[in-house]
């Protein structure tokens, strides 16, 4: 058996790529705030993916510098960005019907928790005193017809993130579909299981060591 | 009917203590600067405001909340960086706060403006935001049922209006602005130019006349702070 070593982990930007690979040509596609972000690094012109920010624009360009920064234009995390040839406007309703309908290829998140049934915490980390704030992501998890996860298989604590059950407040119920973590990509079929597609840098073992409940192997 | 006033002290003169002002805006784009300076400057108190966030630095919304003006707020993402004010305010007990998913809050207010009584939605489910909310298994989903959220006034920024109250708006500055001047009782909206009837083209018109009630002219608004 491998042992588990920093070394072995993905970088946030090589996990990024490998999500990248994943997003099918053409799909529509919400990036969510932080890490997921970066998977728009990766993606080609021959990809031909189309982003969409929730605040109300679809075929949203790149992070704008100096003279391009125009302040209506912005995305979800606030950040100055670029238009593309084809992009378009439109109102918060629109823009979180297009989510809810069911339009949104796929979605990408963080989180602090995932459980074997798809369940996502990403929102709140439970702490009594802490204030509320969930924004768009329980109508991206919920909505978009593929959730993917993008976060380390740990926390900082040592302790794992892919769950049994969520013991935080959650955002969505059955909601993910994949998790990509720096040691390995989960499939989460629905029924419980969850599937090991691929590890990086250690081996299976390796893995389910950190994971509390049994993963079974891709065939 | 529309009224065209010469400033935007004029435009929200008729907000009383104990209304309800949605606010448009998210993040700097499309925020109602001068409006949100004049209703803080007007004086109407105990007031419910609905806002994506929760105001940000020492300014608009945030200055609102630092001087005790708003009862409760209905917003999505209060926490922020810079949301000190309302941080502050909340710890204290001095101001209600009402969570809503983004895509519930914008579809309570679309809901509020079309005459919808109430709807369901798989949004939330499952999670603390839906405790003590009706639930129903549609289409195989488990849903829950939201109300409209209504007002008596809104404050929104657009670009452009004519003198029919016909808005055109500017990339993502439109955000909140088409929903919430449909679903408040009196819209007021600040736009940078005001042009004649037939001056903008019909099929780009964003949001009809028939949804604006109050229009003021401030030819280079301020950006906001987010």
């Amino acid at each position: 058996m491998t042992s588990m070593t920093k070394d072995a982990a993905l970088t946030p930007e090589q996990l990024a790529e490998v999500v990248a690979a994943d997003i099918p040509a053409g799909a529509y596609v919400n990036l969510g705030i932080g890490q997921p972000t970066l998977v728009s690094n990766y993606l080609t012109p021959e990809d031909d993916v189309t982003l969409h920010t929730e605040n109300g624009m679809l075929g949203m360009g790149g992070e704008a510098h100096g003279d391009e920064v125009d302040p209506d234009l912005i995305n979800a995390g606030k950040i100055p960005v670029k238009e593309t040839d084809g992009c378009s406007y439109f109102h918060h309703a629109d823009s979180f019907a297009m989510m809810r309908g069911g339009h949104l290829d796929c979605c990408v998140l963080g989180a602090f928790q995932v459980d074997r049934a798809g369940n996502l915490a990403n929102w709140h980390t439970g702490k009594p005193d802490a204030i509320p704030a969930v924004g768009g992501a329980m109508d991206l998890a919920t909505g978009a017809k593929q959730t993917f996860v993008m976060m380390t298989l740990t926390a900082k604590n040592g302790q794992a993130k892919l769950v049994e059950n969520c013991t935080m407040p959650l955002t969505g119920v059955g909601c993910v579909s994949r998790v990509y973590t720096d040691q390995a990509v989960f499939l989460i079929e629905g029924d419980g299981r969850v599937v090991v597609r691929e590890t990086f840098g250690c081996d299976f073992e390796a893995v389910q060591e950190l994971v509390p409940f049994p993963l079974e192997r891709s065939e | 009917m529309l009224t065209i006033v010469d400033s935007a002290a004029q435009a929200v003169e008729p907000i009383t203590d104990g209304s309800t002002v949605m606010i448009g805006g998210f993040g700097v784009a499309g925020q109602p600067v001068e409006l949100i300076d004049a209703l803080i400057e007007q004086g109407a108190t105990d007031l419910t405001v609905v806002n994506n966030n929760a105001g940000n630095g020492d300014v608009g919304l945030a200055k609102l909340i630092q001087l005790g003006r708003v009862r409760k707020i209905i917003c999505s993402f209060p926490r922020q960086s810079d949301s000190y004010h309302f941080d502050a305010k909340y710890h204290a007990g001095e101001i209600e706060l009402e969570v809503v998913p983004q895509g519930n809050l914008a579809e309570r207010i679309r809901a509020a403006g079309a005459g919808i009584g109430a709807f369901y939605t798989p949004t939330g489910y499952g999670t603390p935001l839906a405790e003590g909310k009706e639930t129903r298994e549609l289409d195989g989903k488990m849903q829950i049922l939201e109300f409209p959220i209504t007002a008596d006034f809104s404050l929104t920024k657009a670009l452009t209006a004519d003198k029919a109250g016909n808005l055109v708006y500017r990339k993502t500055a439109r955000n909140f602005g088409p929903i919430m001047a449909a679903a408040a009782r009196t819209s007021i909206v600040q736009v940078s130019d005001v042009v004649e009837r037939g001056a903008l083209d019909p099929e780009v018109v964003v949001t009809p006349g028939i949804y604006v009630d109050t229009v003021v002219s401030i030819p280079d608004p301020a950006v906001g702070h987010a």
